[in-house]
């Protein structure tokens, strides 16, 4: 929980954990751009910075010499560095570490688990029974990329509480709490380490046993740098897909005219998600200032911890038009929901399958539902933004 | 000269593409992903007349400025 004192001036004192900003950060944003380009913060060790712009966001996420990948999170306490890559990672280390993961969660890989994924959508679906009021954020969302991942990694889909646990730990508890990032990473290190062990003695087809078998220059990948990368995989490839899924239901649960016309043209749904991934763009990441520099202005200071605010720039009105609106026809999208330049998010292309095959299997069972009355939303806080819960209330397709 | 018999050819930098694939699902009949998941002109690239439109969201929804539509 967050206990700090509540932000009164957002442009010299931000605090991303802030049940304001938590709330609603669009607001803190709009408000801010038009005379502040770039917030700052001493709430975090060695001060922060918060870019508004998208045009200071893409160019950041470019400039590798003076931004570090090396902490993806802002945190309160520096915790000393232990790499995910390659996510942690900077060039020339990068470009090998994110080679060999890239084939793995390439299109044409991904397009083999659509199968997969449509059968854990439909039983999902199924579980809720003849239900008309049910969480389809904890009963659907969160389900359906845990199964997914489980299936890559060869993992056992019991232990997705587990995982959960993990996650909340490192992106929201770890950000105060530098003991808690610690015992953490250990439990998931332990955890790993049986499963790299298990893989040895019998490979299988699973992305870790791939991940024994893979050369970086002649040379197989250390076990500190497979347990950073399976770490991040479980880390980042859970609860982001889970907000989206959640996000655009909740769009849909609250916007009647949206839920209809989509209904009426199935085909529009590519287009929709990708609106709702620049709107309700869930990951927001980091970067360390290793060289001191200028942006808009402002100066950014050596061992300052900058928040990459990918959704802020998504909603940028310099970049997109009416940013402010949800089009679920926006032709024009080229938003940053996955990242920009090298770090792209290495599970875009699974994300964006998960999410239009869950929401097609979703409307074909209900394409009547809206947000139950009085019903509280709340959305997780940190680096990754989405519904916890969405209490939906459905109307069978023989009634409506 | 109008548009319609002006020839255009799709042209995708592998410097700045970071494999989004957001110009393989808007414009399947023009680029595809390789096994890495960066995308690749399908065949010269020139762009037939019934498929401009679709080139043109190709461009104009890559994230990264990798992908651009070239008078032939």
């Amino acid at each position: 929980m967050n206990d700090s004192k509540p932000v009164h001036d957002w442009s010299i004192d931000f605090d991303h954990l802030d049940p304001q900003w938590t709330s609603n950060p669009y607001a803190i944003w709009d408000a801010l751009r038009p005379t502040c380009p770039v917030a700052t913060s001493q709430r975090f060790e060695d001060g922060a910075y918060l870019p508004l712009s998208y045009n200071d966001i893409y160019a950041i996420a470019y400039d590798t010499e003076h931004f570090s990948s090396r902490r993806i999170i802002v945190r309160e306490q520096k915790v000393p560095i232990v790499g995910v890559p390659p996510i942690t990672s900077d060039p020339p280390e990068h470009t090998p570490a994110r080679r060999i993961l890239l084939p793995p969660f390439a299109p044409r890989e991904v397009q083999k688990l659509e199968p997969l994924t449509r059968d854990v959508c439909v039983s999902l679906l199924e579980a809720v029974g003849d239900r008309n009021e049910f969480d389809a954020a904890v009963e659907y969302a969160q389900s359906v990329p845990v199964h997914i991942m489980c299936q890559i990694m060869g993992l056992d889909v019991a232990d997705a509480e587990t995982f959960r646990d993990w996650i909340y730990r490192t992106n929201v508890e770890g950000v105060r709490n530098t003991q808690a990032n610690i015992i953490v990473r250990h439990e998931m290190n332990e955890y790993f380490l049986e499963q790299i062990n298990q893989r040895r003695a019998h490979p299988g087809a699973d992305l870790i046993s791939y991940l024994l078998t893979v050369e970086i220059e002649g040379q197989p990948l250390t076990e500190r740098h497979i347990l950073g990368t399976l770490v991040l995989l479980i880390i980042a490839g859970i609860d982001t897909t889970w907000s989206s899924i959640g996000a655009s239901i909740w769009h849909l649960a609250t916007h009647p005219d949206d839920l209809r016309r989509l209904v009426a043209e199935p085909e529009l749904l590519p287009t929709a998600v990708e609106e709702f991934l620049r709107a309700y763009a869930p990951v927001t990441m980091a970067r360390e200032v290793v060289k001191e520099t200028t942006l808009s202005g402002c100066p950014f200071k050596e061992g300052g911890q900058v928040l990459l605010s990918y959704p802020a720039a998504n909603r940028d009105p310099a970049k997109f038009p009416d940013a402010e609106k949800v089009l679920i026809d926006r032709a024009h999208n080229p938003h940053a929901a996955f990242g920009l330049g090298r770090h792209r998010c290495l599970g875009s292309n699974l994300a964006r399958m998960e999410m239009i095959v869950a929401l097609e299997e979703w409307l074909k069972r209900y394409p009547s539902f809206q947000l139950q009355e009085g019903a509280v939303v709340t959305w997780s806080e940190g680096t990754v933004r989405g519904p916890r819960t969405v209490p939906v209330k459905v109307y069978r397709q023989q009634t409506c | 000269m109008s548009e319609q018999d002006q020839q255009f050819v799709l042209f995708i930098s592998s410097e700045r593409c970071q494999g989004h694939s957001r110009c393989c699902s808007l414009a399947p009949e023009l680029v595809a992903s390789d096994d890495y998941g960066y995308a690749q002109v399908i065949g010269d690239g020139i762009v037939p007349a019934d498929l401009l439109s679709k080139a043109k969201l190709a461009v104009a929804n890559c994230p990264e400025f990798a992908i651009r539509l070239n008078r032939a």
